[in-house]
């Protein structure tokens, strides 16, 4: 058997310094995607907050996984097996450090931020839930973080507050801080808004929240691949993040948990691997993170996405916020020159994504007309449509950033934005 | 004729800065909305039968310009027309958008309306286009909510 090396790790700028910049030019040719072109033109890709594009280190560490190490984890006594198994926990521990965790056990591997949002509600939220209890979102999040919350409300005849958001798409944190009182079983709070751009102040809002006694989950499916993220440091009882808007593969993601909250949880799903003994009678259950992981996980994805938190360390997280913010300020630049554009939110702390409407232009045609262009946005409500009712809008175009991305790209959004407007007027 | 050409013909564009017979129609006999879930777009159709003959026809909603282009198309084109020739209409425009094949009979038949046939490159578009006319199946089938899904 090959004992071959995973593959290299990424280019990086060369030193530790947080001062360093990044080698865009490098940087974009360990992303094969990138180089591609339809109907003549290069892609422009500007929908990172959707999915990010893979890097080589990770699409050659799922193969090299497949082609040589292979095997089902916590079962075989033999050799291959507990390869498997060594890179499953290793990936696990990878990933817990990336984002602060005490212990790899706080650190359970779900398909996506959807899926752990989901256990989070059944596992912790569900059973604690009386009536006349309440539980507060906020109105800046995506469905994933609303309406698992909203159901399990209505079932448990329990309150669902949301937090309002003021017409720039900052959090009202007044108001929010009235919701939360002694019958807020939870907080769930976005980190970063995929639909505006917002970045909340989560450390401030979790100390709010653990001053009246709520524990808080944060979102941060957005945040994790544009800032550093220190689960220690914000305090937050739960986080939630998806793998592939993490430049790793989809179906993987993660939830963090506080190993006293997660060991206190009823299991999500049962099944094998989750188990200590089963009877005819009853079951007993192992601890975190095994408990929350029934049947054969995604094992290829979690070694792939630990692969991808390689290469963003390699960047560098500061480098990569420094970056992202200044094309995203390109970009808000260059879209307010625009007659007739009109940017959606105007929050405190911006990071990633700029949403925007035109005037006679529906988002979905604004979305074709770029795409004509080889230009890659996302054009709708987001999913997050009590949000968009609250800007009293339909729906948005929206161009999201990545390290990756270029000024001479955001050049292109705007020439094809001042095509669409041509185009309709 | 680039395919963004030929998708967004001047009649597409103008029935979208000028949709016809858009605004409410309180003595309608039928009505539906239509709702596309993947972008929130809804528009809303409502017909006045009398004898089987639609005689007038409105809708409202908001919508991209494909699909307000082609609830005011729609409606200029089943103004008048009977039943029979509604669900022959509809038909017609299932085939248009959705035909991969170089000739369309049905252009013929469809008027103004044939200026939708550039949508048929565009396989995510085809439920703009469709909306409006879903609706009004819909309605005439007297159900009230109906999605592209």
């Amino acid at each position: 058997m090959s004992r071959t090396q995973p593959p290299p790790s990424p280019p990086s700028s060369g030193s530790a310094s947080a001062s360093a910049e990044l080698n865009v030019a490098r940087i974009r040719e360990e992303f094969p995607i990138l180089a591609s072109s339809t109907r003549g033109k290069p892609l422009v890709y500007l929908d990172n907050a959707a999915t990010t594009q893979k890097p080589r280190q990770v699409l050659e560490t799922l193969d090299h996984f497949y082609r040589l190490e292979n095997a089902n984890i916590h079962r075989g006594v033999y050799y291959l097996s507990s390869q498997a198994t060594a890179s499953y926990d290793r990936a696990r521990a990878r990933i817990a450090k990336f984002i602060g965790a005490r212990f790899p056990e706080e650190v359970v591997f779900v398909r996506g931020a959807t899926e752990a949002v989901n256990l989070v509600a059944h596992s912790f939220a569900r059973p604690r839930l009386r009536p006349g209890d309440n539980i507060v979102v906020t109105h800046l999040e995506h469905h994933a973080n609303f309406v698992p919350w909203q159901q399990v409300c209505h079932e448990k005849q329990a309150e669902f507050r949301v937090a309002p958001v003021t017409d720039a798409g900052d959090l009202d944190l007044g108001a929010l801080d009235r919701l939360l009182d002694d019958r807020t079983r939870i907080l769930a709070l976005v980190h970063l808004s995929n639909a505006l751009g917002t970045v909340n102040p989560a450390e401030k809002i979790i100390a709010l929240a653990h001053a009246k006694g709520v524990p808080v989950l944060l979102d941060a499916a957005q945040s994790l691949p544009h800032l550093p993220v220190d689960v220690g440091a914000l305090g937050c009882d739960f986080l939630v993040a998806s793998g592939h808007k993490l430049y790793g593969p989809t179906g993987i993601g993660l939830l963090y948990g506080r190993l006293e909250h997660l060991d206190s949880m009823p299991p999500y799903q049962t099944g094998g691997d989750m188990i200590e003994l089963v009877s005819i009678d009853q079951t007993t259950f192992q601890k975190s993170p095994a408990r929350f992981e029934a049947g054969t996980p995604h094992i290829a994805g979690a070694v792939g996405l630990a692969a991808a938190v390689a290469f963003l360390e390699a960047l560098g997280l500061e480098a990569v916020a420094r970056r992202e913010d200044a094309l995203v300020s390109e970009a808000v630049a260059r879209l307010e020159g625009i007659p007739g554009l009109t940017i959606v939110g105007r929050p405190e702390r911006r990071a990633g994504a700029v949403s925007f409407v035109m005037d006679g232009i529906h988002p979905h045609d604004i979305g074709t007309i770029l795409d004509s262009e080889n230009v890659a946005i996302r054009a709708g409500h987001h999913c997050a449509q009590p949000l968009m009712r609250r800007l009293g809008l339909n729906a948005t175009a929206r161009a999201s950033f990545s390290f990756y991305n270029t000024a001479e790209e955001v050049a292109a959004l705007e020439a094809a934005l001042r095509k669409a407007r041509s185009l309709f007027h | 004729m680039s395919d963004l050409e030929d998708l967004y013909q001047e009649i597409i564009l103008d029935h979208n800065r000028r949709p016809r017979n858009f605004g409410p129609l309180p003595e309608a006999t039928h009505h539906a909305e239509g709702h596309n879930p993947l972008c929130g777009d809804h528009i809303k159709v409502l017909l006045r039968l009398e004898d089987d003959v639609v005689r007038e026809v409105k809708f409202e909603g908001e919508g991209c310009a494909i699909s307000k282009a082609s609830a005011s198309l729609m409606t200029t084109h089943l103004k008048g027309k009977k039943l029979g020739a509604v669900r022959e209409a509809f038909r017609a425009i299932n085939h248009l958008l959705t035909s991969q094949e170089d000739e369309i009979p049905e252009l013929e038949t469809l008027g103004d309306v044939a200026a939708l046939q550039g949508v048929r490159r565009y396989p995510v578009r085809v439920k703009c286009a469709s909306l409006a006319w879903h609706a009004a199946d819909a309605a005439l089938d007297g159900v009230v909510e109906t999605t592209t899904e």
